[in-house]
């Protein structure tokens, strides 16, 4: 057998544990009588051992801390898709929020024109609805994008939105609307923020729901 | 502890940041010493093995959970580490191979005016030698040598790491011992 090329291509194939039966018999005679290849093999298991044997090297201390640090953000996006698909009974009331909610908002933004419920015996000026001395307003009077002056009666609920309740002539004493000299018999209400206007909607909204 | 890997692996996929924290610690060691000894020093080995760990969270959802996870992880990072090496002007490199020759670089162009090995041994431990030797080879066989004796993949997961046949990878494991031999016969 060659030495140079075959016994040490065997001895490889050994190390690699690449090799048939066959081959291991032809090595182990020829290692018998060949005295360098013997040598040589045995060089070759020592270098591994030697390789093995090589000193450990370990990150620097810091090192997890600053891979974490530097690792990009998660993108919000995905955050949300996720969420979504998690959940998506709740997905579906967000979205039905949202467009009740913009509904709602356009309304109050687009809507700028003086509103008043129809009654009888109301004088309008302007935009100030007055409700004159000696006149009874029968029912619920709603007046919106307008000031309302109230020197006579109202037998009703009475709900101002963006606008507001102005003295008129008369005094009024103190916070009480109703020791004014108009009168309300009923509950007073003024709607002039968004968010309030938002639940005076939502409000209407369930009233007429469970109206039925 | 494979399995402990699997599962966090799962938690990074559904998106949870902090489940990475554990795979990074767990390998941290294993891959920086696997660029340290590719890239011979410890400002680049740092910078590669923490790329390597950000390209592994970001691409994670390429990883595929019926293979190693540790394969896929040293393929990501030998691929920096050979990227880097190959970016280095070769002029201020003593290690870069020599155009023209296979696998000779220009230390073996050096006048021997070394010491005989057995002297510098007794200079320094024999492990630190033995990692300059390992040093000193070419890259393709360094690499090799280095997954399979100090981290003991198997040839086949070596070829899959470095995307080189099998036949390839004998044959260089080969020489890479060979070249050792003949450093580390006479200690």
């Amino acid at each position: 057998m060659n030495c140079d090329k075959e016994a040490v291509e065997l001895m490889h194939k050994y190390l690699d544990k690449d090799m048939t039966t066959e081959d291991q018999a032809k090595l182990a005679q020829h290692l018998e009588n060949c005295e360098d290849c013997q040598k040589h093999f045995h060089e070759l298991k020592r270098t591994i051992s030697f390789i093995k044997s090589a000193e450990q090297i370990e990150a620097p201390p810091d090192f997890t801390q600053k891979v974490m640090a530097s690792l990009p953000t998660e993108k919000k996006r995905f955050k949300y898709l996720r969420w979504f698909k998690v959940h998506p009974v709740l997905t579906a009331a967000a979205i039905f929020f949202i467009l009740m909610f913009g509904g709602i908002v356009s309304a109050w933004q687009q809507d700028n024109k003086l509103v008043v419920s129809k009654q009888d015996n109301l004088v309008i000026k302007g935009d100030t609805v007055i409700v004159p001395e000696g006149v009874t307003v029968d029912g619920d009077l709603v007046v919106k994008n307008g000031n309302l002056i109230i020197h006579g009666t109202v037998d009703g609920n009475v709900t101002l939105i963006n606008g507001k309740l102005l003295p008129g002539d008369s005094t009024i004493d103190g916070e009480g609307l109703m020791a004014s000299v108009g009168e309300v018999n009923g509950k007073f209400e003024k709607v002039d923020e968004i968010f309030e206007w938002i639940w005076y909607s939502i409000k209407g909204l369930f009233k007429s729901v469970f109206a039925y | 502890m494979d399995q402990m890997i699997r599962e966090k692996i799962k938690q990074v996929k559904k998106g949870d940041q902090s489940a990475f924290e554990e795979i990074v610690a767990f390998f941290q060691n294993k891959i920086y010493q696997h660029c340290y000894r590719m890239l011979g020093n410890a400002h680049e080995a740092e910078d590669i093995a923490q790329e390597a760990f950000i390209r592994a969270y970001v691409n994670i959802h390429s990883y595929d959970e019926k293979r190693k996870f540790s394969t896929w992880l040293f393929r990501i990072a030998t691929n920096l580490t050979i990227d880097r090496l190959r970016k280095r002007k070769p002029d201020y490199y003593l290690d870069a191979q020599v155009k023209g020759t296979d696998g000779l670089n220009m230390y073996s162009q050096l006048a021997a005016d070394e010491r005989l090995p057995e002297e510098q041994v007794q200079d320094m431990e024999l492990q630190s030698w033995i990692s300059q030797e390992i040093a000193k080879l070419p890259a393709k066989y360094r690499s090799i040598i280095m997954l399979r004796y100090l981290e003991e993949f198997s040839l086949q997961e070596i070829s899959d790491i470095l995307d080189i046949p099998l036949g390839t990878v004998k044959t260089r494991i080969h020489r890479g011992r060979e070249a050792l031999r003949k450093k580390l016969r006479h200690v």
